[in-house]
């Protein structure tokens, strides 16, 4: 079997790959023998996939990994349909709100900023300053990372940040909303001077 | 579109069924968000430079990159276990840099070989003997520079393949299946550029060039 130069310029891309059946690759090392110059594509051709393969060509720039995770952390949407959210959604019925942060207003007919928010029970004092942004649809401690529009965030009172239809940021929130107070799913909502639903 | 389909078709067998990659997914997918960076983080380099091959340009293919984890993110769900993750994110990345691509496209000149069909043979231009690769290359800025401006100046469908397989050490199948196209096409496309990227840098690279031969371009002895 003969191969001509552009038989083997044609192959030679499979024939470093190993791709190339045994007669063929025979007869393109014996061309490769003869011929000088299909030996220098052969060289050079390896000698470029030798260089490219070099992890330290093609590296992130200085700094890539930290950016990137702060932009996950800003504009990861928050939590849904998980275990925790899960926890909070069978618990939605009864709302416990301690110290009043509703009051008797209509709150509970607000409604919420977030489609996928279900009503939960939460703990939070109604006079806690809390922090929220006008396209968000949570309220949050200050400081805390999760603040999803930090050009435009304000600081209201939990209680009015409820009324507006936010609600408890899952992080920074986690230890106001207190699953083991919970009052029975159903049944006491006669008493909504102590169970009260919220916008959450 | 593009984006969907890929995310809804990753095709591959996931050979790591179990592994712990495969037990972070699921807990990112039951709601374990802050978990998501440490499942990406080794794709890391592998994502920005597939963004970077497409848009040639740092800035962007940073902005692309985090733009393309952030919608990974978001259809996290959609991600089937039986699927390679690697994989996986490499769709949705191609998809997103290509996407921007699109957006310039107008503005941009297309390199010459973007033009050519890729059917039919490619003649080498340039017989240089560069049997010996520059020591400690690829640590060296200015032949760093070199490969990156040639790399650049293939047309995209020959950068996004030849990135993939020759810099990212993806399978040819693996490949194809990142880009959306046949084995055989990233077999015909890788071929043209390794010696395409050959031909650019041999002559310099090489410290030879054609004229040493006996031959002149465009004269050849066969």
């Amino acid at each position: 079997m003969v191969v001509t130069c552009e038989e083997v310029w044609r192959e030679i891309s499979n024939y470093i790959e190993q791709e190339v059946d045994p007669d063929l690759r025979a007869a393109m090392e014996e061309h490769f023998r003869q011929c000088k110059h299909c030996t220098a594509v052969l060289d050079g051709t390896r000698n470029v996939i030798q260089l490219y393969g070099d992890e330290r060509l093609l590296e992130v720039p200085a700094g890539f990994s930290g950016r990137l995770r702060r932009r996950l952390e800003q504009e990861m949407p928050a939590p849904r349909g998980n275990a925790w959210g899960w926890m909070v959604a069978v618990a939605a019925a009864a709302l416990i709100v301690i110290g009043g942060v509703a009051g008797r207003s209509s709150a509970f007919n607000t409604p919420l900023r977030s489609e996928h928010a279900k009503p939960a029970l939460v703990a939070v004092p109604a006079d806690m300053m809390v922090v929220v942004a006008d396209d968000g649809k949570t309220f949050h401690a200050a400081g805390c990372p999760f603040i999803h529009d930090k050009a435009h965030q304000r600081t209201i009172a939990a209680g009015e940040a409820i009324r507006e239809g936010y609600t408890p940021c899952m992080r920074c929130m986690r230890k106001y909303l207190q699953l083991s107070t919970l009052a029975p799913a159903h049944g006491n909502d006669a008493d909504d001077s102590v169970n009260r639903r919220s916008g959450f | 579109m593009m984006l969907s389909e890929a995310m809804v078709n990753p095709s591959l067998q996931n050979p790591g069924e179990g592994s712990p990659e495969v037990q972070l997914i699921r807990r990112v997918q039951d709601g374990e968000r802050e978990l998501f960076y440490e499942l990406v983080r080794p794709y890391e380099r592998r994502v920005y430079s597939t963004a970077f091959a497409i848009l040639r340009n740092e800035a962007d293919a940073e902005d692309a990159a985090q733009e393309a984890l952030l919608k990974a993110f978001k259809h996290i769900r959609q991600f089937r276990a039986e699927a390679r993750f690697s994989t996986w994110l490499i769709q949705i990345v191609v998809n997103e840099a290509r996407m921007r691509l699109r957006r310039v496209r107008a503005d941009l000149i297309e390199p010459i070989d973007d033009r050519t069909s890729e059917e039919g043979n490619y003649t080498p231009r340039d017989f240089a003997d560069w049997r010996e690769i520059p020591s400690e290359t690829a640590e060296r800025n200015e032949i760093r520079e070199r490969l990156l401006a040639a790399l650049a100046s293939l047309g995209e469908k020959y950068r996004e393949v030849f990135v993939l397989r020759d810099v990212q050490h993806l399978s040819i199948d693996e490949t194809a299946k990142a880009l959306g196209i046949t084995t055989a096409s990233v077999k015909t496309r890788l071929l043209r550029a390794r010696l395409m990227l050959r031909d650019l840098l041999a002559p310099g690279l090489g410290g030879s060039w054609s004229s040493r031969l006996s031959f002149v371009k465009g004269n050849k002895p066969w």
